[in-house]
């Protein structure tokens, strides 16, 4: 079953095509990773997905539904969650705070529910021990983590994450790969990723973009060995 | 003692002190006291609105101003009870804010600065323009047989102070509900990133347009308040300078607090007070003293309480 399509999304920024005519689709439980060179559109797309950016055309569908033409918040709401690529955290509140935000939509807050569910989610992406501190006083990396558990908390059934190793440390890496990998089993998830080593690790899919369109859509396998992607990654001629 | 039940204590604390007050002070303080009060309800509905969702307006003084003549105009002209007039005020602030919010809301920033005061200005002149129903600049006074609602004299001193507090304590307690809600804190969540709150599923252009509806009847209220305690309806509380006191207040006091407008108020009145006794340019002590706060605790009395320890303060 398909739970995110698109059909002919287009990004047009005065003159320049940012993306043309995506044809996307992401089935139920898959793990899919979008990779592409600086300025292939990925943010674009993904900003077009979650209705951050409006097409310039095309349609999105999510579960079945067009969505095309939902604002953001409505979108979030029907079960798709983002995480930014410059973080965007709540900064002068405390953790515990920022996840009530992002938690209180979908889990009510009497009966503890909620609160049990915000502490297991820090304890996964390790911040239980910073639930009271204020979100702008933590390291860069706890920053990004929070920015994650946040997203993780909606229990969303997509989860959108865009660039999310960015700057993070070797070890915080490899808690966020457990992390997905302990999601892989409930939720969608698209991840937008340029360490190909967190790609080759947790995607089950991976679609290629280069200069705003699709170059290639495979498993990682696939993708390894597509020459068009190599090209377009190293700069060597398809035929050569 | 949990955060919540701090911040009811500490609420209840600040009601039950301010009832104790009127045994120990004279009828002039007391009267004094209720204006505050009812000015501090004016202050809250203003708070709502730039210190927790962030919205910085200008023209607040056209709600006020909406609830003071929708009260005194309803009462004297068209002879309705004072109790209908207080509705009709507060109705009529919150009408003026839903047309209002509908336009300002286009815009952010600045532009939302200039709209709202623009908004508040064209007000203004319209109350001169109906000079002839609004008794324009020298206003009108409301008499006291016009000031009763239940067959009880709001005109009366003692009744005055504790209607004051009565009004009061209940948007006081009004807000801190409101504040540590989910709505309540989707609002801090706008005024702090709004984008996020956006992208977690919050729909943030109703949240700022509920919270400008909601900070316009709140001011409506306390200016109809003013009407029905005080019985004197003017232009003058539609001119801009009562928009900044507003926001003077809410500095002074600690935006984003729940007791701020009130420490801002009670402060701001006592500060000219005391300066106008010792001379004539009393606003120059005034202002004085709000720069020295502003450069030393910009979060204002409230908010630098909050930052030095009391983190449970709403």
């Amino acid at each position: 079953m398909i739970l995110l399509e698109t059909q002919g999304l287009t990004k047009t920024f005065g003159g320049i095509k940012a993306n043309t005519d995506i044809d996307f689709a992401l089935r139920v439980g898959q793990t899919m990773a979008l990779i592409g060179p600086n300025g292939a559109g990925k943010s674009t797309f993904v900003g077009m997905l979650c209705g951050r950016i409006a097409a310039s055309r095309g349609r999105v569908f999510f579960a079945g539904q067009n969505i095309s033409a939902l604002p953001a918040h409505k979108r979030i709401a029907l079960g798709m969650a983002y995480t930014f690529q410059i973080t965007s955290i709540f900064a002068n509140l405390s953790v515990r705070a920022n996840m009530v935000l992002a938690a209180q939509r979908v889990l009510p807050s009497a009966g503890g529910a909620m609160e049990a569910r915000i502490d297991d989610v820090l304890a996964q992406i390790g911040l239980e021990e910073r639930k009271e501190q204020t979100a702008a006083d933590l390291s860069y990396g706890h920053q990004r983590m929070l920015e994650i558990a946040m997203g993780l908390v909606q229990a969303p059934r997509l989860l959108i994450l865009d660039e999310p190793t960015q700057g993070l440390a070797e070890s915080e890496i490899n808690r966020f790969v457990a992390v997905v990998r302990a999601l892989q089993e409930r939720t969608t998830l698209l991840l937008i990723e340029h360490n190909m080593d967190v790609v080759m690790r947790v995607a089950q899919r991976i679609t290629v973009l280069n200069f705003g369109q699709i170059l290639a859509e495979g498993t990682p396998q696939e993708i390894q060995n597509n020459a068009l992607v190599q090209a377009a990654y190293l700069g060597v001629a398809p035929d050569a | 003692m949990s955060d919540t039940q701090k911040s009811y204590l500490f609420h209840t604390a600040v009601v039950v002190l301010l009832a104790g007050l009127f045994f120990v002070i004279s009828e002039y303080s007391a009267g004094r006291l209720a204006r505050i009060m009812v000015l501090a309800v004016y202050a809250m509905g203003y708070n709502l609105l730039f210190g927790y969702t962030g919205l910085l307006s200008l023209g607040h003084a056209m709600f006020f101003a909406a609830g003071i003549y929708g009260f005194g105009m309803s009462v004297s002209l068209l002879g309705l009870p004072a109790g209908a007039g207080v509705v009709v005020g507060t109705a009529a602030a919150g009408v003026l804010a839903a047309v209002v919010g509908l336009l300002a809301l286009r815009t952010r920033g600045v532009a939302f600065m200039i709209i709202t005061l623009m908004f508040a200005q064209v007000g203004y002149l319209v109350i001169l323009y109906l000079g002839d129903y609004t008794r324009g600049d020298e206003g009108f006074v409301i008499q006291p047989v016009q000031r009763v609602i239940a067959g009880v004299d709001f005109s009366a001193e003692a009744v005055r102070y504790w209607a004051a507090l009565l009004l009061f304590a209940l948007c006081l307690l009004g807000t801190a509900l409101l504040i540590t809600s989910p709505v309540g804190r989707a609002l801090i969540a706008v005024r702090e990133n709004e984008e996020r709150a956006g992208m977690l599923g919050y729909d943030t252009h109703g949240l700022k347009y509920f919270a400008v509806i909601l900070s316009a009847l709140l001011s409506g209220l306390a200016g109809a308040a003013y009407g029905l305690l005080f019985g004197y309806v003017g232009a003058t509380f539609a001119t801009v300078q009562y928009s900044i006191l507003a926001l003077l207040w809410v500095l002074l006091g600690g935006a984003g607090t729940t007791i701020g407008p009130l420490i801002g108020v009670f402060f701001m009145s006592y500060l000219i007070d005391l300066s106008s006794a010792l001379t004539d340019a009393y606003l120059f002590i005034a202002g004085l003293a709000l720069v020295l706060l502003t450069l030393f605790a910009p979060q204002g009395i409230a908010g630098e309480i909050r930052r030095r320890g009391a983190r449970w303060l709403p």
